[in-house]
Formats: structure tokens, C-alpha cells, sequence
């Protein structure tokens, strides 16, 4: 996974709540076998016209956010299905963090998995980070994971929280997996006492 | 002496592997389903890594979101995306040995109805699948839950997940449902008071008579829902009717180990005295037929509503919202919703497509025809729900109703085959999620119950069931 420690760039403005899933990836493109190559997808249904041109209406489709490496968005970010399609189109897109006043739960699990930082802050502070977002090339956000600082375009900086142990997953790009095989023992453990307790856990086929 | 807990906090309990430094827990899982969709990448993962599977046992995979519905499905799916995907589940089960139900196995459906029909899901058991409806499962006192795909290959490689406590929110619902009130509509009303961010963070446990009372299948509609209202799962207490739901299907416990097993489930409840965080209470008689009239689970009425106006709100989020979704439905503030037309009815999907779904579309279009304005489409969630149907010649009268009666699969509910709405078109559906575009471009999604939707078919436009 791709280390995440500090990032400069522009936020993109997306003033809308209850971003669902189905937006940030319509269900059309769910039929693939990749992890790759979902960015050109991201959005797709309020990105492009129907006949595949891009719509001048849609933030990530102006010249000053085209580059964009954050999103400034409503409440509920993220909801609806578990598909980590939604990260993948993100993170492919160039999206490395998103801020919104909250997030849906499977989806904020599916982004630390991804090298994608996403960020919960008071309604109060993504409205003025929203106005912030809406200057344009000049919406230029520092997000430091290291030391948990957010640096306005102004210069103010707020603090933000994350998980302790997503935060040092992120920073050293670590793998989930490999951290939960070294405990392989005590899982052991947990499976010999549950197969005592209740075997018919065991006997099923 | 311990304190007391909820059913949440007792399946948790009995679930950590280990506590660790963060805050998070390492849970142990005993029960994974899954799919073609979200489950290639995470083989290709383990393969990537030359990783294995933990307990091969306790994986269950069934194709069930791109399958065409049509009678011809065997030989003819209609993008080699979908081709490829399938045949992708196909070769990872045979590849790694998983027991693997095919499109054309008599057993085959939606994973969220497979489950429980064949006795995978189980009280007290942790379930998970890459799939946000594997919530269903908790109708059973199971903690059922969806994840992503770097989840689901954490799952298959160490049998755990690294998981923080949720909190508990408990949803009673007392008293009795008024005449043409189903589960659908509790669970609508449920989200239309809390709001689709209401359960997030926490698990939900629903409690009251009206819970007690409803069947197993009644029950899964419910659970299936809990994620349209934030939670990550929803539970509902086992008692009698779970366990003869239960005994004597394939993978169910036999025997002396069901008794056991019996006498477990027995214990899980939540004790006299436990705390949640959060408490609401419905009385069963405030809840009406409920229908959908945004883009949102949340924006929902009773049938009896009109659609509202954005002027009349007052957060300024909340008013662009109801904004941005009229414009999308392309509906007029003020408008009575049973005077909105629908061009389709779709009944299915892993939240309306077991054999009670199918008996109450049966009882309001026996000997009645669908309006000719409408096509009306009936999806069973899986084989068995089919051959049941059958049997009862439910069949014959959504046929003669003007009905088409398909295979088992997801379709129209998130439209991934062939089963969608064209641009514009208007649909009653009794499926869970009305998102902009989720039944296809630009389509407009109106959520209700089986016998709605029903009810809709027949007159051609969002009908109240109890004046029909």
C-alpha cells in the first residue's frame, strides 16, 4: 500500500450530502476483476454527458480542480454499498483525502486500506473549508498525518483525529494482513477453546 | 458477577481473538459469503501474496449480481464483463476448494437468501461478505456485517477482522401493525425517523412485539435495511420461530449438536438492565404503507404524503438536498404521491424476494391485470424461493396478471445485468436503495412493499394497498 505522510494540494469543493456510493462508481463499472483503472470511472454519472464528453458543471472537470488531491464534501459521505470499487476510483483518479462532516462506516474502513485519507471534522469547519475549496487553483490545503494538522489556504491550521492504529498503517503503507498472519498462534487458540464451546461450528459443510 | 450486556456486546465478547493497543479488536469469523463482484480481487490478492485460505469450511460462494434473470441465462450473458466475472467465481472456488452453488444449481440466488436457506447462517455467529445487505443475517442473532475487498481477503487469509466496538442503538417498535402494513414499511419508517447517517457507528438491535411477531423473512427485510440507516448490522433476539426456521436444513447443526446449539442460542439476549447508547421507540400503530419519493432511503412518507416542498426546510443542506432530488425525480412540490405514474414495477432483491414476498404480490394481483402502462417484473431471491412459488402456482397468477417471472439474481435492484430502467423511466420497487442512477441511468426509484408495489402495478401509478 502507498505511505501517506503529508500531501499539498488543491481541494476540490463537492457540496453534497449523502454522497453515495452508486455516485462515486456507478454499478456499470463493478464488472471487473481489477483493483486498476477505475479513476476514468469516478463519478462517472455526474462527470460526463451521455455521449462521453465532459460536463462543464462537474467540479473535478474545471481546469483549477483537475489536479485536485482532496475533496471537501457533505455529511455521510460514502454511503450505501461495501464495494471498495469506490476507494479504487478515488485513489486512481489522484483523490488522496477527502474531508466531510461524517462518513458512512464500510466506507471508511474500505479508504485506509488504500493509501486514501479520510477525514471527519465539525459541520462548522468543513463549511468554511468548503468556502475555502471554492477558490479555485488558490485552494491550496496542506494535510499532515504525521502530526494530525490540517494547514488552510490562509494559514490556520486545525487539528483532526484519526485511529491510532490506521494512522501508523498509513504512514508506513503497512498491510493488514501481514500484521493479523503473524498472530496465527492466537488465533489457533481462539478456534481450539470456540470448537470446544460450540462444535457445531466445526461439523458444518 | 458481570454487568449486564446486549446481544451486541455478547457476540462481540465471544468473538475477540484479542484486544490490542489501538482501541481496535482482532475478531474472529466464522462464517464468509461470497460473491462474483467484490471477491476476484481479493484471490488475486492471496495469490499475488501466496497466501492461502485459514478454514476453507467456511466459505460459501454463489453468484447472484450480474446473473441474467432470463430463461435463456445459461447460454446467453449480455456483457463478457459479466462473463468474466462469473467465470472468475467459478475458477477461485474450484482453485481453492471452496463450496461453490452455480448459476444453474436449483439453489442458486441472492447470497442474503442462500444463507439462511441452507443453514449457513447461524444465531450467535459472526457473518461477513463483501456486500453492505449482509446485514440480512442478523434476523438470525447473528453480528452480520459488510466489508470491502481488502477485507474480504483478510477474512479468507486469517479467519479475523481488526474491528472497533460499535455502539448500541436499540429500535423498539411496540404494539400492532395497522391492516397493509408489512416489514418494508417499519423498516422505511424506521429510516425515515433516524435518517440514512442515524445508525452509523453502531449496531442496532431491534426490539417490541412487532419484531416478536413477524416471521423469519419479515424479520430478514428488516435487518436487510439497517445499512440504509447507517449501521453496519442489525439484530434481532433468536427465539422458537429461528430455530424451526432453521433445523433440518442442509447445513444446520443435526441431532444431538443442534440440541446444543440450541441451548447456546437460548442465552443470547440482551440482559435485563443493559445499557445502549441510544434508545427510539415507535409505536406500531403511527406507521402507514411507506413509499420513497427522493434519492435517499431517508426521504420517504407515508403513502397518504405529498412530496415536500424544499422552502419549507430550514437547514440549508437539507433544502438543496430535497432540491437536487426533485429535480432528479422530476417531481413537483405538493404533489400527492398516489398521483405520481410509474412505468415499472420490480419485485425482488435480497430485501423482498422470499416466498412471503411472493404470496403477498400473489394475494393483491390474483385475478387482476397489470395496468397497460406498465411492465411489471417479478425476480425470485432464489431457486428454492422459485420452485416454492411454483409449487403453489404463484407462477401462474403473476403470468396471467401480465407479470414476467424470472431466474433468481440481484437484478433490477442495482441493475449490473441486463434488468434496468431506461433514462427517465419511474419505478415502484421493493427493493432498498433509490440512489441517482442505481436502476440504471437516470433512473427514479420509488421504494415500497411487496403488495405496493403490487398495488402499483395494478393501477399504474403509487397506490395506498389499503384502498385497493
Amino acid at each position: 500500500m502507498d505511505k501517506f505522510t503529508k500531501i499539498r494540494a488543491v481541494a476540490a469543493p463537492l457540496p453534497i450530502t449523502n454522497v453515495d456510493t452508486d455516485m462515486i462508481i456507478p454499478q456499470k463499472h463493478l464488472r471487473t476483476i481489477e483493483r486498476t483503472g477505475l479513476g476514468k470511472y469516478a463519478f462517472s454519472n455526474i462527470r460526463y454527458n451521455d455521449d462521453g464528453s465532459e460536463r462543464d458543471d462537474f467540479v473535478l472537470n474545471k481546469p483549477a480542480y483537475r489536479n485536485a488531491e482532496i475533496l471537501i464534501a457533505g455529511e455521510n459521505f460514502g454511503c450505501g454499498s461495501s464495494r471498495e470499487h469506490a476507494p479504487w476510483a478515488l485513489k486512481d483518479f489522484g483523490i488522496k483525502a477527502i474531508i466531510a462532516p461524517s462518513f458512512a462506516d464500510i466506507f471508511h474502513g474500505n479508504c485506509f486500506k488504500n493509501g486514501l485519507l479520510p477525514i471527519a471534522l465539525p459541520e462548522d469547519i468543513v463549511d468554511e473549508m468548503m468556502k475555502d475549496a471554492e477558490h479555485g487553483a488558490n485552494a491550496v490545503f496542506t494535510i499532515d498525518l504525521e502530526n494530525l494538522e490540517i494547514t488552510r489556504p490562509d494559514g490556520q491550521v486545525v487539528k483532526f483525529e484519526v485511529d491510532s492504529f490506521r494512522q501508523h498503517c498509513l504512514i508506513n503503507g503497512l498491510d493488514d494482513i501481514g500484521l493479523t498472519m503473524v498472530k496465527g498462534d492466537k488465533i489457533a487458540a481462539f478456534e481450539a477453546k470456540q470448537k470446544a464451546q460450540q462444535p457445531w461450528l466445526y461439523s458444518q459443510r | 458477577m458481570t454487568n449486564p450486556r446486549t446481544l451486541y456486546d455478547k457476540i462481540w465478547d465471544a468473538h475477540v481473538v484479542e484486544e490490542q493497543q489501538s482501541g481496535n479488536s482482532l475478531l474472529y469469523i466464522d462464517r464468509h459469503i461470497i460473491h462474483e463482484v467484490t471477491s476476484p480481487q481479493a484471490f488475486e490478492g492471496l495469490r499475488l501474496a501466496g497466501r492461502g485460505l485459514r478454514r476453507v469450511e467456511t466459505i460459501l460462494a454463489v453468484p447472484d449480481h450480474n446473473v441474467p434473470t432470463t430463461a435463456d441465462r445459461e447460454t446467453r450473458i449480455d456483457s463478457i464483463e459479466s462473463k468474466n466475472q462469473l467465470g472468475a467465481l467459478e475458477r477461485n472456488a474450484k482453485e481453492f476448494g471452496v463450496d461453490y452453488i452455480p448459476m444453474m444449481d436449483a439453489r442458486q440466488g441472492i447470497v442474503h437468501i442462500v444463507g439462511p436457506e441452507q443453514g449457513f447462517t447461524l444465531p450467535g455467529t459472526t457473518i461477513v461478505c463483501g456486500d453492505s445487505h449482509t446485514s440480512t443475517h442478523g434476523a438470525f442473532g447473528a453480528l452480520a456485517f459488510g466489508i470491502g475487498t481488502s477485507e474480504v481477503e483478510h477474512v479468507m487469509a486469517t479467519q479475523t477482522l481488526i474491528l472497533k466496538r460499535s455502539k448500541n442503538l436499540r429500535i423498539d417498535v411496540s404494539g400492532k401493525l395497522g391492516l397493509g402494513v408489512t416489514a418494508k414499511d417499519v423498516a422505511l419508517a424506521i429510516i425515515g425517523k433516524i435518517g440514512t447517517a442515524g445508525g452509523t457507528g453502531s449496531v442496532i438491535e431491534f426490539t417490541g412485539s412487532v419484531f416478536r411477531d413477524l416471521s423469519m423473512e419479515g424479520r430478514m427485510t428488516v435487518c436487510n435495511m439497517s445499512i440504509e440507516g447507517g449501521a453496519r448490522a442489525g439484530l434481532i433476539a433468536p427465539d422458537q420461530k429461528t430455530y424451526d426456521y432453521i433445523k433440518g436444513r442442509p447445513k444446520a447443526p443435526k441431532g444431538a449438536e443442534f440440541e446444543m446449539a440450541v441451548n447456546y442460542w437460548n442465552s443470547l439476549k440482551s440482559d435485563e438492565g443493559a445499557k445502549y447508547d441510544k434508545e427510539v421507540f415507535i409505536d406500531a400503530a403511527d406507521i402507514a404503507p411507506q413509499v420513497t419519493w427522493g434519492t435517499s432511503p431517508e426521504d420517504v412518507l407515508p403513502i397518504t404524503g405529498v412530496v415536500p416542498n424544499p422552502a419549507d426546510a430550514q437547514d440549508p443542506d437539507k433544502k438543496a438536498s430535497i432540491e437536487r432530488a426533485l429535480a432528479y425525480m422530476g417531481l413537483e412540490p405538493g404533489t400527492r404521491l398516489t398521483d405520481i405514474k410509474v412505468d415499472k414495477v420490480f419485485i425482488g432483491s435480497c430485501t423482498n424476494g422470499r416466498i412471503e414476498d411472493m404470496r403477498a404480490v400473489a394475494e393483491v394481483v390474483r385475478g387482476r391485470k397489470i395496468n397497460p402502462s406498465v411492465e411489471g417484473l417479478i425476480v425470485p431471491g432464489s431457486g428454492l424461493v422459485k420452485l416454492q412459488a411454483e409449487q403453489e402456482g404463484l407462477d401462474q397468477v403473476f403470468i396471467d396478471a401480465g407479470f414476467d417471472w424470472r431466474e433468481p439474481g440481484c437484478s433490477m435492484c442495482l441493475a449490473m445485468n441486463a434488468d434496468k430502467l431506461l433514462p427517465g423511466q419511474r419505478c415502484a420497487s421493493t427493493s432498498n436503495r433509490n440512489f441517482e442512477g442505481r436502476q440504471g441511468p437516470k433512473s427514479r426509484t420509488h421504494l415500497v412493499s411487496p403488495a405496493m408495489a403490487a398495488a402499483a402495478a395494478i393501477t399504474g401509478r403509487l397506490t395506498d394497498i389499503r384502498e385497493l
